[in-house]
């Protein structure tokens, strides 16, 4: 009986108790600065340039460093990449890239591709806001033009390729949405 | 790359910062502000005798022989039920923002802040686009009940606010038997409820609607009988009689004047919430178990008057437990032989009448918010009962200690004299101070547990 009553009664303090600590939790919670970043317009910058430097976000190709070894089609898993090199039809010593095609609405974001680049050509960059009305726009062609390709890039001993700050190409190209003026359907890359 | 619609409301305020903050100003000012000051203007004036004379003395009009006599009073009363009804979507309007932001803050987010400065609009939103819905029936739905089920809710939440004193003299109308009104219509509510889980024809809502059902049968009796304590400390049922009884300062309230008193008054708090529907008893419209309980299959309209009443009765619950037991209207120092003098017996009252009765006004207003934010943050702060554990803390717990209040009241206003009730105030006045204080450190010193945590009320 008496512990029946002790019981009892210890549920009723336990209740003012737990209510008393429950309660002055939340309203310390009500009267601290609320942690949400209003993304994407409220934010003291832009969210791109505030995330880690290592943080994998859409391929970027400096086409000016760029070998043509083709390391990173061979290196991607899932086929996003695909290059094709011809040879000059003036000077046949010199070969050029035709097609650099990334897909980025395929990409994992694995990273791969950037470890086998023998450059630093390829690199991920801190840009993530690539939304597109249609999906065909999410493939980079990184040249754009076939009838205008890009030389290979020889590397000189010792020296390191003087590539461009990672993210600035690709800033220009989101900002003038290159590749949503002529959409491109991606082929694939080739099965064999 | 932004696509911009033809209506782009946030670019708009980020253009016109200020002409965001003054809608959102006049809005939350002056839509109040115009209810209460209609209420003031009209509810006084709400009887026969007073509309006869104020057309005597303006128009020259004889009313109380003209036959048109009974067509000028049901004006006047359509008049009050507007300015009732309005008041009660507003409310609910402006709580469930309200709600949001406080709710987004104790959770470290932010809650709606786009629509007008502050968010404000949010609520004009949400009911803009939940009236453009479409009401959808359901097929097997028991056509008229369904139909009819949110107005059953509605005149629940509706009836009370005849008796509901806002200030001295703003109230629709003073019936003696006030408290026992307000306890047998707003139960109207669960009419509502048990008859949409019904007419909907779906598991869910029916589960929901039966759950209302016992809820408010069970907690009618702790509520109804812990009501009893001020009526017995006052000597009547009358609601303007109780705030009368008691006074302005703390040590006056009911809740302060008798141990019983002060745990009645979390008696009927906690019933109040549970008929309420208001979490930690929101079983009826539990989501994780019954979609949306009673409303699960309500839409567009139906679903707005639904939520509304749920709002909108967080008024009628905090304006009660005021009422009873924390001194209503009553401004401090300002006895009710002033407000006779300020009267006079002009037709007018003095200046000095109207300012007063605003002052009575917003104390009531103040004293009533307080408690809804209480509402809110309980709300917040915990989780929902289980049916078991909602049936033993009513039937365990509340009913006896309902009936304990009782009859300690009872011998409390026999025994003891005038001078030990004063004494008792001040006492249990100092006791909550003490609480409240004591609360307020324990609130600082777990901001200060975290390190780097302070006290910030930015990122609006």
């Amino acid at each position: 009986m008496a512990q029946a009553i002790r019981e009892y009664f210890g549920h009723v303090t336990d209740a003012v108790k737990t209510f008393w600590e429950g309660l002055s939790v939340t309203l310390s919670y009500m009267i601290r600065r609320p942690i949400t970043t209003q993304y994407p317009d409220r934010t003291p910058m832009r969210v791109a340039d505030m995330l880690p430097s290592r943080y994998r976000g859409l391929l970027e190709v400096d086409m000016a460093v760029c070998t043509g070894c083709m390391a990173c089609e061979r290196a991607c898993p899932i086929e996003v990449i695909k290059i094709q090199t011809d040879k000059e039809p003036q000077n046949p010593k010199q070969r050029v890239i035709t097609q650099f095609d990334i897909d980025m609405s395929k990409c994992m974001f694995c990273g791969l591709c950037v470890e086998q680049c023998p450059t630093g050509s390829i690199q991920h960059t801190r840009e993530f806001e690539a939304t597109r009305k249609s999906i065909d726009a999410l493939v980079f062609r990184w040249v754009p033009d076939p009838e205008k390709p890009v030389p290979f890039y020889r590397p000189v001993k010792g020296q390191e390729a003087p590539r461009a700050p990672v993210g600035e190409i690709l800033k220009k190209h989101l900002a003038e949405a290159s590749w949503i003026a002529r959409p491109n359907i991606f082929e694939g890359a080739k099965k064999d | 790359m932004r696509i911009t619609l033809g209506l782009d409301s946030t670019s708009l305020t980020r253009r016109y910062p200020r002409l965001a903050i003054l809608a959102t100003l006049a809005m939350a000012f002056a839509l109040p502000a115009a209810l209460y000051l209609g209420a003031l203007a009209i509810f006084p004036v709400n009887t026969p005798e007073r509309i006869d004379a104020l057309a005597k003395a303006w128009f020259g009009y004889d009313l109380a022989t003209s036959p048109y006599r009974d067509v000028v009073y049901v004006l006047f009363l359509l008049l009050v039920a507007f300015i009732a009804v309005n008041y009660a979507a507003v409310f609910g309007g402006v709580s469930t923002w309200v709600e949001r932001r406080v709710a987004g803050r104790m959770q470290s987010r932010i809650g709606p802040n786009r629509p007008g400065a502050a968010g404000f609009f949010a609520w004009v939103a949400d009911a803009v686009k939940m009236i453009l819905k479409e009401d959808i029936i359901p097929a097997s739905a028991d056509n008229l009940l369904f139909r009819s089920a949110p107005y059953f809710s509605m005149v629940g939440l509706l009836l009370p606010f005849v008796v509901l004193p806002f200030g001295e003299s703003t109230v629709v109308t003073d019936l003696n038997v006030g408290v026992f009104y307000v306890a047998a219509t707003s139960a109207f509510v669960v009419v509502g409820i048990l008859v949409s889980g019904w007419a909907s024809n779906s598991k869910w809502a029916l589960f929901g609607g039966i759950r209302g059902a016992a809820q408010v049968l069970s907690y009618e009796i702790p509520g109804g009988i812990a009501m009893m304590v001020p009526v017995l400390m006052a000597g009547t049922l009358s609601m303007q009689g109780i705030v009368r009884a008691q006074g302005g300062w703390p040590w006056e309230w009911f809740v302060c004047r008798n141990p019983a008193a002060f745990v009645a008054f979390f008696i009927v708090v906690t019933s109040s919430l549970a008929e309420g529907n208001r979490t930690p008893f929101d079983l009826p419209e539990a989501e994780s178990e019954l979609v949306a309980g009673y409303h699960a299959e309500y839409s567009g309209f139906r679903l707005a008057i639904f939520l509304m009443v749920e709002w909108a009765n967080m008024w009628i619950m905090a304006g009660l437990a005021v009422t009873l037991f924390l001194g209503g209207w009553q401004v401090p120092g300002v006895t009710h032989a002033m407000y006779k003098s300020a009267l006079g017996t002009a037709l007018l009252p003095s200046p000095l009448w109207f300012v007063w009765q605003l002052l009575s006004m917003l104390v009531f207003i103040v004293k009533t918010w307080a408690l809804v934010f209480v509402f809110i943050w309980l709300r917040w702060t915990l989780p929902r009962v289980r049916v078991d554990q909602l049936m033993t803390l009513c039937w365990k717990y509340l009913v006896p200690g309902a009936f304990l209040c009782f009859v300690v009241t009872l011998l409390w206003q026999i025994l003891v004299p005038p001078l030990g009730m004063k004494i008792t105030g001040v006492a249990f006045s100092l006791f909550a101070l003490f609480l409240l204080v004591k609360f307020l450190l324990d609130t600082r010193r777990n901001i200060d547990k975290v390190k780097g945590h302070r006290v910030d009320l930015g990122n609006w």
